[in-house]
């Protein structure tokens, strides 16, 4: 058998993957297993793919995805905690052939930014919003979050949330569905490599329709916090599989109709 | 209207004028004694004459937040609001303050706590000066006291808020919102194209720079500590070159009245009642009420007897004119609260009962 010489595997046209130039070299701050770095791969390449990098600004939200901007290589702002869309709303307004989109957990855009998540999507704002559902707070430690299930365990909840106290886990993103401001409601996931082809698709479409100028694109994407739900990456997303998934059903909620 | 004098309410004013300062965006939330702001705007269809985007948001707290995000793009942003409106406001002024955005902020005072009253007060004097939010920031303060002054400092504050990078509260109240008076505006101004947007701001990241971040937070103490301190820095500056204020008899005067904005107006008047009586008392009028003017209290100080802070408050810029003279002389306050007018008569009987009996 003949030596295979190194240069020779490496050679470009051997490549069959490789990270887009629109994430930076900053290693994450994710947990292993996390599905934020993997969303924030998948809207990496599609701006690269698209060809939007130098049309496109970020909204990063307060929680897990604060340093966002450290990883996606765009102009990028800061919000404060929920305000995403507020801030989303004027950038596209004083510059409207930019594309614009807001990356926000369940807390920001489900609790305390709710007020600014129905008016931008009732609004029709052109704008795309990803909505990480991971039922949890993680950054402050694993806190109930306004979709945590029932009967789940968390930090404030330690012995499972019961609805008579603090209510339902919200579906907003079927909410925000109901509103004719919004264009394209998605939810997907990003556990497994078929949910992450799908998924990726789905943010295309989430960027492509902006530029119709038809409303809101919404993509959640329901995720596992493997620190938070206090399980290894294996079980958390068995239990993603078996309890998420049932009350957050993924696929196409709003298609387009034009 | 170009260079012609016009009879209109301050709140017009204000609108008008930020139409001709060529501001790119007004977003805000009615409130009264303030909303004929927007409804000036939404009516005057600024969009058709130079392209400037006036919204009605869904609160105060995402007007605010739009600023950021306008701001952050560049443009010039303004919201106006009333003491209500503008608690609603604070988180995102920090933030704002924290991101060095140049945002342009008015608020038409009225009385509080709470939902208090609809009648002009300046009981908001401290949270416009001291901050307002969280973390150690300023806003830069400008007191208007007639309907000119609120078209005026309409381009005042754009030209301070992006020199230094920072938020500019307008602190006007009811009474100048409300009244109408002639105003003479400057001829209409071009908006900046999007070439000629700031380097720092979020308009897409091209190949030949790195990309720009807003953002307010930064984790590690010594860093977080040094930006505090260029922060620090940046406040001495203002203080050091952006002092504004006005006297009114203070060459002779025995006695000094300190007021801003409405409460200046009717100290004119008790200035020359109290002369006509053969009271010497001048008058020291704060344009700039953060950076308060303190050198030129300290330097009356040596001058007058004593010193009455007049203020539709408890007495809260009292504390720096106190601070300013420095126990040298008797410093005072005198004032109403609730929204209720002080007359010229009252101010001259406070002046003569706390001080010159005292």
């Amino acid at each position: 058998m003949a030596e295979v010489d190194l240069k020779d595997i490496i050679a470009e046209e051997n490549v069959v993957y490789k990270k887009t130039k629109v994430l930076t070299d900053k290693p994450m701050h994710y947990c292993p297993g996390c599905g934020h770095s993997t969303l924030h791969r998948i809207i990496a390449e599609v701006i690269e793919e698209m060809g939007i990098q130098d049309k496109t600004i970020g909204i990063a939200p307060v929680g897990c995805a604060v340093f966002m901007y450290d990883y996606i290589d765009v102009d990028s702002q800061e919000a404060a905690h929920g305000r995403a869309p507020a801030l989303a709303t004027a950038i596209k307004r004083l510059l409207p052939d930019r594309y614009v989109f807001t990356y926000q957990g369940d807390g920001d855009l489900a609790a305390i930014g709710t007020a600014e998540t129905i008016h931008a999507c009732n609004r029709g704002e052109n704008i795309t919003m990803f909505f990480v559902n991971n039922g949890i707070y993680g950054m402050t430690g694993g806190q109930m979050a306004p979709t945590t299930l029932e009967g789940m365990r968390t930090s404030t909840t330690p012995y499972g949330r019961d609805y008579h106290l603090m209510g339902h886990p919200i579906k907003i993103t079927d909410l925000v569905a109901q509103l004719p401001g919004t264009y394209y409601v998605t939810r997907q996931a990003v556990h497994t490599a078929n949910y992450v082809r799908k998924t990726k698709k789905a943010v295309r479409k989430a960027f492509e329709y902006q530029a119709r100028g038809k409303g809101v694109s919404f993509v959640e994407v329901v995720s596992n916090c493997n620190s938070g739900w206090k399980m290894p990456p294996v079980q958390a997303v068995k239990w993603l599989d078996e309890n998420m998934l049932p009350y957050y059903p993924l696929g196409d909620i709003k298609v387009p109709q034009d | 209207m170009d260079e012609e004098y016009v009879l209109m309410k301050g709140n017009e004013a204000l609108a008008e004028a930020a139409i001709r300062a060529g501001v790119d965006g007004y977003f805000g939330y009615p409130i009264t004694p303030q909303s004929e702001v927007m409804e000036y705007l939404t009516a005057a269809r600024p969009w058709e004459r130079t392209g400037m985007v006036v919204f009605q948001a869904e609160s105060e707290v995402a007007a605010i937040n739009m600023l950021y995000g306008g701001a952050g793009a560049g443009k010039k942003v303004m919201t106006s609001s009333s003491s209500p409106g503008i608690s609603l406001m604070q988180e995102g002024l920090s933030y704002i303050a924290g991101a060095e955005l140049p945002v342009v902020v008015a608020n038409i005072v009225r009385g509080g706590p709470g939902l208090g009253t609809i009648q002009p007060s300046q009981s908001d004097y401290f949270q416009a000066t001291k901050g307002g939010g969280h973390g150690d920031y300023h806003l830069l303060v400008l007191a208007p006291s007639s309907v000119q002054e609120m078209a005026d400092f309409i381009e005042d504050a754009f030209e301070l808020a992006f020199k230094y990078r920072n938020p500019v509260m307008i602190l006007s109240d009811g009474a100048i919102g409300q009244m109408m008076e002639k105003v003479k505006f400057k001829p209409q101004k071009a908006r900046r194209s999007d070439d000629e947007l700031p380097a720092w701001a979020t308009t897409g990241k091209t190949p030949d720079r790195e990309r720009n971040i807003i953002t307010s937070l930064d984790l590690d103490p010594y860093r977080q500590e040094r930006f505090n301190i260029h922060l620090q820095e940046k406040y001495r500056k203002m203080e050091a070159e952006e002092v504004r204020y006005e006297t009114f008899r203070t060459e002779d005067a025995e006695y000094l009245l300190v007021a801003y904005g409405t409460s200046s107006r009717i100290c004119q008047k008790s200035v020359q009642l109290a002369r006509e009586e053969g009271i010497k008392v001048g008058l020291l009028r704060p344009i700039t009420l953060y950076p308060f003017p303190k050198d030129q209290v300290a330097e009356l100080s040596t001058q007058v007897k004593g010193m009455l802070s007049v203020e539709m408050s408890a007495g809260q810029m009292v504390e720096d004119v106190r601070l300013a003279a420095n126990g040298r002389i008797p410093v005072e306050h005198f004032g109403r609260m609730g929204g209720v007018i002080p007359a010229p008569e009252e101010i001259v009987e406070a002046l003569k009962q706390k001080i010159i009996g005292g």
